[in-house]
C-alpha cells in the first residue's frame, strides 16, 4: 500500500475511523486541551488531510486539505519531529490560511509525528492544552510517546483496510498468523546475536 | 529500520540536575577570553526551513540557497522564498543572539514540496561542507538508515575540512542521522532556566545538553514566539562553536569540541 492511498483507505474504514476519533479524544482529554486532530499525510498530493478533530472545528473540519510542506504541521510530517510552540495568538503570521480555514488561531500548539518504521503517516495535534501542560520536555515526551502508540495502532488498521478492500495482502489464519509472529521474534533474535555491539 | 537505543543512553537531561553528572577534566582548558568574542568573521550555514529576510532577531543574512528536487534530479539554486514555516529562521536568531557578528546563511532543505528528510537532506547539507563553511548547523535529522552511510562520508568530510558540523539528537528517542556521528557536535535539550548554561554528557552518543525548553524564538513576520526543543538547543552550541572560532580561526573540529567540553559547567 502506498502512502498516498492511505488518506482514502482510512476514510472509507469505520475502525480506523473510530480508531483516530478516539486518539484525539484521549490526546486531548491528557493535556486539558482546547481541541486536537489527526492530519493524515497524502504523499502523491503533498498535502495532509484533517482525519479526525475532537473540540473546535469538530464538525467541519474533517477532510479539508492543506500543503504539506508549510506551516508547523507540516514541518512535523517533514521533519519528523515534534514540536511545542507557544504564543501564537498575538502573532498574525502563525499558519494565517490554516487559522482561517479553521477559524480557530490557538495560543499554543503540540504537533507529533505519527510514525511507523521510518515512514511518518501523519501529525497529530494538541492545541490549547492546559497550561500546566505546555512547553516542557516531559510534555513533549507523552505526547510523542502516545502517538507512537497511536500511529502503530493507525498502521494495523490500514493494513486491515488494505485487506478488505482487495488492495493489499490475503487476511492471514490467526493460528498461520501465531507462526509467523514466532518466526519473525527468532529472526531478531539472530539478528541480534550476529550484530556486533556500536 | 528505526531502532530503539541500547538501554542506559542518555538523550537529553530529564530528572537530574547538572550536580549530578560531574565530569573530571583531563588538563583541558578553555579560552578565558570568551566574553570578548563575537562570532566576527565565521561563517554560518543553516541547514533547515530557510531564514525569514530582515527579521530583527537575525539581521544580515549573506546568502540564501534552496535545495531543489524534480524530475531533472537534485540541485541547489539560490533563492530569496524565505522561510516556510519559521523553524530556520528560530534556529538563525539563536545564532545571532550568540555570536552576533558572524556571518549567516541560509540552505532551505524543508518546504518546496513533500519530500521527507532523507535525499535533500543529504544534498543540502553535502552542499554546504562542499562550500566550506566554518559552522554548519543541522537541526534535523534523518530516521532513513539507507541514507546513514553516505551521511557518514559527509560529515567525515566536513570533519577533515574543517568544518563544525552541530546536529540534533532527535527529540524523540529514535536513532537517527548524522547527530549520532562522532565527527560531529551532537546536541539535546536539558531543563534547567539558565539561558547560558551548557553542559558535556559523560554517557554519549548525544555530546551536548543546552537550552531548549520553553525558549524565546523568533518566528515568521518578525515576531517571536516560545517553543521547545532539541532543535533549539543546536543553534545554542553552534554559536558558541562561531565565538571559539573567532577567538582561533585555525581551531580543529575536535579543538572546538574540546573547548566546549572544557568550558561546560558540569566538567571540573
Amino acid at each position: 500500500m502506498s502512502l498516498g492511498t492511505q488518506p482514502a483507505s482510512t476514510s472509507d474504514d469505520p475502525m480506523a475511523h473510530e480508531l483516530l476519533q478516539s486518539v484525539v479524544d484521549v490526546a486531548r482529554a491528557i493535556f486539558g486541551a482546547q481541541a486536537s486532530s489527526v492530519f493524515l499525510l497524502d504523499e502523491e498530493a503533498g498535502e495532509l488531510v484533517f482525519r479526525a478533530v475532537s473540540g473546535r472545528g469538530e464538525e467541519f473540519l474533517v477532510g479539508r486539505r492543506f500543503p504539506a510542506g508549510r506551516g508547523i504541521a507540516g514541518w512535523v510530517a517533514v521533519s519528523g519531529e515534534p514540536i511545542v510552540v507557544d504564543d501564537l495568538a498575538d502573532n498574525p503570521s502563525f499558519d494565517r490560511s490554516l487559522a482561517q480555514s479553521t477559524d480557530y488561531v490557538p495560543d499554543a500548539l503540540m504537533a507529533v509525528p505519527l510514525v511507523h518504521g521510518e515512514r511518518v503517516l501523519g501529525v497529530l495535534e494538541v492545541l490549547d492544552p492546559a497550561e500546566q501542560a505546555r512547553s516542557s520536555l516531559p510534555e513533549l515526551d507523552l505526547l510523542s510517546l502516545f502517538a507512537r502508540q497511536a500511529a502503530t495502532a493507525l498502521r494495523f488498521t490500514m493494513a486491515r483496510a488494505g485487506g478488505a478492500d482487495g488492495g493489499g495482502p490475503e487476511p492471514v489464519a490467526p493460528h498461520r498468523r501465531a507462526t509467523a509472529l514466532r518466526l519473525v521474534r527468532r529472526l531478531e533474535h539472530l539478528l541480534a546475536e550476529e550484530t556486533p555491539d556500536r | 529500520m528505526t531502532t530503539a537505543p541500547a538501554q542506559g543512553l542518555t538523550w537529553r537531561l530529564l530528572g537530574r540536575r547538572p550536580a549530578d553528572i560531574p565530569v573530571a577534566a583531563d588538563g583541558i582548558h578553555p579560552p578565558d577570553a570568551l566574553d570578548g568574542a563575537t562570532g566576527r568573521g565565521v561563517r554560518v550555514c543553516v541547514v533547515d526551513s530557510g531564514v525569514e529576510r530582515d527579521h530583527p532577531s537575525v539581521g544580515r543574512v549573506d546568502g540564501s540557497w534552496v535545495v531543489v528536487k524534480d524530475d531533472e534530479g537534485i540541485r541547489v539554486e539560490e533563492t530569496d522564498t524565505g522561510d516556510t514555516c519559521g523553524h530556520g529562521t528560530a534556529c538563525a536568531g539563536i545564532v545571532r543572539r550568540v555570536a552576533p557578528d558572524c556571518e549567516l546563511y541560509s540552505v532551505r532543505v524543508l518546504g518546496e514540496r513533500f519530500s521527507g528528510t532523507g535525499d535533500v537532506l543529504l544534498e543540502g547539507l553535502r552542499w554546504a561542507v562542499r562550500q566550506r563553511f566554518d559552522v554548519i548547523n543541522l537541526s534535523l535529522s534523518t530516521t532513513r538508515t539507507r541514507f546513514a552511510e553516505e551521511l557518514r562520508v559527509v560529515a567525515d568530510e566536513a570533519y577533515f575540512n574543517r568544518t563544525v558540523v552541530v546536529a540534533s539528537a532527535h527529540n524523540t528517542p529514535v536513532e537517527s542521522f548524522p547527530w549520532r556521528f562522532a565527527s560531529v557536535i551532537s546536541v539535546g535539550s536539558h531543563e534547567e532556566e539558565d539561558p547560558e548554561l551548557h553542559l558535556y554528557n559523560p554517557r554519549p552518543p548525544v555530546e551536548f545538553f543546552a537550552p531548549g525548553q520553553n525558549v524565546e524564538v523568533a518566528w515568521l513576520g518578525g515576531r517571536t514566539i516560545r517553543s521547545t526543543g532539541n532543535s533549539y538547543a543546536t543553534p545554542y552550541i553552534t554559536g558558541l562553536c562561531a565565538r571559539f572560532l573567532s577567538l582561533g580561526p585555525r581551531m580543529t573540529p575536535f579543538q572546538v569540541k574540546s573547548a566546549l567540553y572544557a568550558s561546560a559547567a558540569n566538567v571540573r
